[in-house]
C-alpha cells in the first residue's frame, strides 16, 4: 500500500497551509467577534482564492473547477478546516449536488456558483425533522406550472450570506402496499423571491458561518427550478451525503492538529511544581491519546476519501468516519482546554473557539446516535435470518 | 530576454537542525525540505518580469542530487517555464556551483540570472559573487527592489548603512534580499501543469566541470546553549560587570 502523497497534493497542501495562515488566521478574532467576516474583507479573501484557482477545487474542471479527486479534496479540506468555518467557506467548495443542474439552471445556478458569484446554502432541517429528515412538512402545492411552498426551514448555514436556496419539500404521497409514502422535491429558491424571509440564530459555535431559520410564506417558484426529478428529492442526496461526512472528518483532523501543536507547545513550556506539565504523566497520557486518535481518525478519513475515488465507499464507512472524527476533535479539544488550565476559558484566547467549534461536529451531518444507529444496522443486516 | 533563476534544496526553515551524531553535518534523512526561502524570491521576481513583459522566459536551475528535481518542481508550480538539474551526489560547495552555473549560463545565454542572497543552510553569500566574477557581468546583489530600465537595471541594494541604489548593465547577476517581493502561492492550475513541464538533466562532467569539494568540514557542532542572564542592582554594578567580568567596555 503506498501512503506517499504525490507532487500535486505536497504542493497543493504547501500552498493551502501558506493561503490559510497568512490570508485567514489574522482575522479569526475579529471574525469571532462580530459573528461574521466583514463584507469587503470576504470579497477579498474569495478573490485571491478565485485568482489562485481554490475556488470551486471540488468541482469538474470541464466546468471551471479544480477537477480533484476525493482523496487529495479531502487533504485541500484538512488544510481548509483548520480556519474556522466563517473565514474556510470564503474557499468557496459549491455542494456537488448542483451537478444536478439541467437546462437554464447551469447557466443560473451551476456555473455562477463554481466562479464564485453565487452562493447556495442547503435547506432541511425544520422545527419539527431534524434527524427524521423524512418528517419534513414544508409543502410544495401544484399551481399550474408553478409550486406554491409554505413551511420553516430551522438552522440553516449561511443562508444570511447566500443569494440562493436549495431547498427540500414534501410535493406530494404516493400509495404503496407498505402504507402511504411522501415524496420529495427539491427547488432552486432565489433568496429575494417573494414570501422568502431570512432570520439569524445565534449560535455558539462556528462564528461567520451562523445558522438561520427561513420562513416560506406562499412562495411561488416555476417547475422550472426543480433540482433533479419532481418527487424524487432526495435521491439526488446521496453521494453528496456520503462526501459531507468525509470532508467534515478532513475537518475535525485538521483542526485537530492545529491545537495538537498548540497544547504541546504548552505542556512542553508551562511548568508547575517544578517542571514541564507534560512531563507529569496525568498530562503526558493525555496528549498521547490526543495525538493517537488524531492518526487515527486522520487515516480513516484518508482511506474513506480514497475509497469514494474508487466508489466503494459503503455508507457504513463514511458513518463511522464521521462519528469517530467529529467524537475525536471533542475529547482532543477538551483535553485541551484541561491542559491550558484557566487560561482555556479567556475568550481572548482561541483555544475555548475550538472547544465550541467542535462541539457541532456531532451534531450535524448527522449526530453520533444516528451514524452509530447506521453502522449498527448495517452489521446486523447480513446476519438477520 | 531569458531569466535564470538559481534554486537550492535545503531543510525547510520550519524544521528543528539537530546535528548528526558524528558531527559530520547536519540530520538530512527523514526531515522535510524545501527551496531556499531566497530563492523562492528570485523566482517570484523573474515571473513578475515575465508577466510585465520584460521577460520571455524563466528557467529554474538547481544543482545537486536527483530530489533537486522537486524543488525545480516547486519552481515550475510557481510558474518557471522549464527546469534544468546539474546531477550529482557530490556535495557541492559556492565555487563549484559558480562554476557549474556559468557554464550552464553560456549554454543558454540568459539575460539575467536571479540568485537567492544565501541558501538558508549554510549561509555562504558567495555564489552569486562568484558567479558574476566568473562571467565577467554587473553584479547587484542583497536587492530589495529591482527596474528594469532603457539601458539596463536599478537595484536597490540592503547595505549596512541604509539603501544603496546602483545602475547595472545587462547581462547581470542579482542576489534577493527579503524585502525584494512576497512570493506568490503554487496557484492549483500551475501545480497541476508543473508537471508536464520539460526539466533538462545534466552531468557535470557534460559541462566540463570538476565539482569535486576545496574545503573540508572537519566538524560541525551545535551552537554553545545560551546561559541565563542575570540581575544586577545598580548601573554601578552593570558597568563593574561589563568591565570586568565581561571585558566588554
Ligand atoms: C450550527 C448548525 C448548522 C446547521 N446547518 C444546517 C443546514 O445548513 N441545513 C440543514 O438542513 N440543517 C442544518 N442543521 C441541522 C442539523 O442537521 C440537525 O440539527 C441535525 O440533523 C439534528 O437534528 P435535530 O437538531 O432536529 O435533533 P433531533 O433529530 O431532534 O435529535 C435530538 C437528539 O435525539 C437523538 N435521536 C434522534 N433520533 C434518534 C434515533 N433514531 N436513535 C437515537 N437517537 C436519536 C439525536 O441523536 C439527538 O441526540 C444545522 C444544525 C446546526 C446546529
Amino acid at each position: 500500500m503506498d501512503f506517499e502523497l504525490s507532487f500535486e497534493q505536497q504542493e497543493l497542501v504547501t500552498a493551502l497551509k501558506r493561503f490559510v495562515e497568512t490570508e485567514l488566521y489574522p482575522h479569526e478574532d475579529l471574525v469571532e467577534r462580530e459573528r461574521g467576516v466583514p463584507p469587503d474583507l470576504a470579497a477579498e479573501i474569495k478573490k485571491k482564492a478565485i485568482d489562485n484557482g481554490f475556488y470551486a477545487m471540488n468541482m469538474p474542471e470541464e466546468l471551471g473547477g479544480g477537477g480533484l479527486d476525493a482523496l487529495t479534496l479531502s487533504l485541500a479540506e484538512k488544510e481548509i478546516g483548520k480556519a474556522g468555518s466563517g473565514l474556510g467557506i470564503l474557499i468557496g467548495r459549491p455542494t456537488r449536488i448542483l451537478l444536478a443542474c439541467k437546462d437554464d439552471q447551469i447557466e443560473e445556478y451551476l456555473m455562477p456558483s463554481i466562479r464564485g458569484e453565487r452562493k447556495n446554502c442547503f435547506a432541511l432541517t425544520e422545527p419539527g425533522a431534524g434527524s427524521d429528515a423524512r418528517a419534513i412538512t414544508t409543502r410544495a402545492v401544484k399551481d399550474g406550472d408553478d409550486f406554491i411552498v409554505n413551511g420553516t426551514k430551522l438552522y440553516i448555514s449561511a443562508a444570511d450570506i447566500s443569494d440562493f436556496i436549495i431547498l427540500n419539500t414534501v410535493s406530494g404521497v404516493e400509495e404503496t402496499p407498505r402504507g402511504p409514502r411522501k415524496l420529495f422535491t427539491t427547488f432552486l429558491l432565489d433568496k429575494n423571491t417573494p414570501g422568502v424571509t431570512v432570520t439569524p440564530m445565534l449560535s455558539i459555535c462556528t462564528h461567520g458561518y451562523n445558522p438561520n431559520t427561513i420562513y416560506l410564506e406562499d412562495v411561488r417558484i416555476p417547475k422550472s427550478k426543480i433540482l433533479g426529478e419532481e418527487g424524487k428529492g432526495f435521491s439526488i442526496a446521496n453521494e453528496w451525503l456520503y462526501a459531507g461526512r468525509v470532508m467534515l472528518s478532513a475537518h475535525c483532523v485538521g483542526r485537530g492538529e492545529r491545537v495538537m501543536e498548540m497544547t504541546a507547545d504548552w505542556a512542553a513550556n508551562r511548568k508547575a511544581f517544578g517542571k514541564a506539565i507534560g512531563d507529569f504523566q496525568g498530562t503526558g497520557f493525555k496528549l498521547a491519546d490526543m495525538a493517537t486518535e488524531l492518526r487515527l481518525a486522520d487515516l480513516m478519513t484518508l482511506n474513506c476519501a480514497w475509497k469514494m475515488d474508487q466508489g466503494t465507499l459503503t455508507r457504513q464507512e463514511a458513518s463511522m468516519c464521521n462519528v469517530f472524527a467529529s467524537e475525536m476533535i471533542f475529547r482532543l479539544t477538551d483535553n485541551a482546554m484541561q491542559i491550558f488550565g484557566g487560561m482555556s476559558m479567556m475568550e481572548d484566547f482561541p483555544i475555548q473557539r475550538y472547544w465550541r467549534d467542535a462541539r457541532v461536529e456531532r451534531i450535524w451531518e448527522g449526530t453520533s446516535e444516528i451514524h452509530r444507529d447506521i453502522i449498527a444496522r448495517d452489521i446486523l443486516k447480513p446476519y438477520r435470518k | 530576454m531569458k531569466v535564470l533563476v538559481a534554486v537550492k534544496r535545503v531543510i525547510d526553515y520550519n524544521v528543528k537542525i539537530r546535528v548528526k551524531a558524528d558531527r559530520t553535518g547536519v540530520e538530512t534523512a527523514n526531515v522535510k525540505m524545501s527551496m531556499n526561502p531566497f530563492d523562492e524570491i528570485g523566482v517570484e521576481e523573474a515571473l513578475r518580469l515575465r508577466e510585465a513583459g520584460k521577460a520571455t522566459e524563466v528557467i529554474a536551475v538547481s544543482l545537486g542530487a536527483q530530489q533537486c528535481q522537486e524543488t525545480i518542481r516547486t519552481a515550475l508550480a510557481m510558474g518557471a517555464d522549464r527546469g534544468i538539474l546539474v546531477q550529482t551526489d557530490v556535495e557541492l560547495q559556492p565555487l563549484a556551483v559558480a562554476k557549474l552555473l556559468k557554464a550552464v549560463i553560456d549554454k543558454e545565454q540568459p539575460g539575467l540570472v536571479i540568485l537567492g542572497k544565501q541558501a538558508i543552510d549554510d549561509d555562504s553569500n558567495q555564489t552569486g559573487q562568484m558567479l558574476a566574477a566568473l562571467l565577467g557581468w554587473s553584479q547587484g546583489t542583497f536587492a530589495s527592489k529591482l527596474a528594469i530600465t532603457d539601458d539596463g537595471l536599478e537595484v536597490t541594494r540592503e547595505v549596512d548603512g541604509g539603501l544603496e541604489t546602483v545602475k547595472l548593465k545587462t547581462p547581470a547577476v542579482i542576489t534577493t534580499d527579503l524585502r525584494l517581493n512576497e512570493p506568490r502561492y503554487a496557484s492549483l492550475p500551475n501545480i497541476m501543469k508543473a508537471k508536464k513541464k520539460p526539466i533538462d538533466v545534466i552531468a557535470p562532467d557534460a559541462l566540463g566541470v570538476d565539482p569535486a569539494p576545496r574545503l573540508k568540514v572537519l566538524k560541525v557542532e551545535e551552537p554553545a546553549k545560551r546561559q541565563g542572564g542575570k540581575k544586577v542592582a545598580s548601573v554601578q554594578e552593570l558597568v563593574d560587570k561589563l568591565q570586568n567580568e565581561a571585558r566588554v567596555i
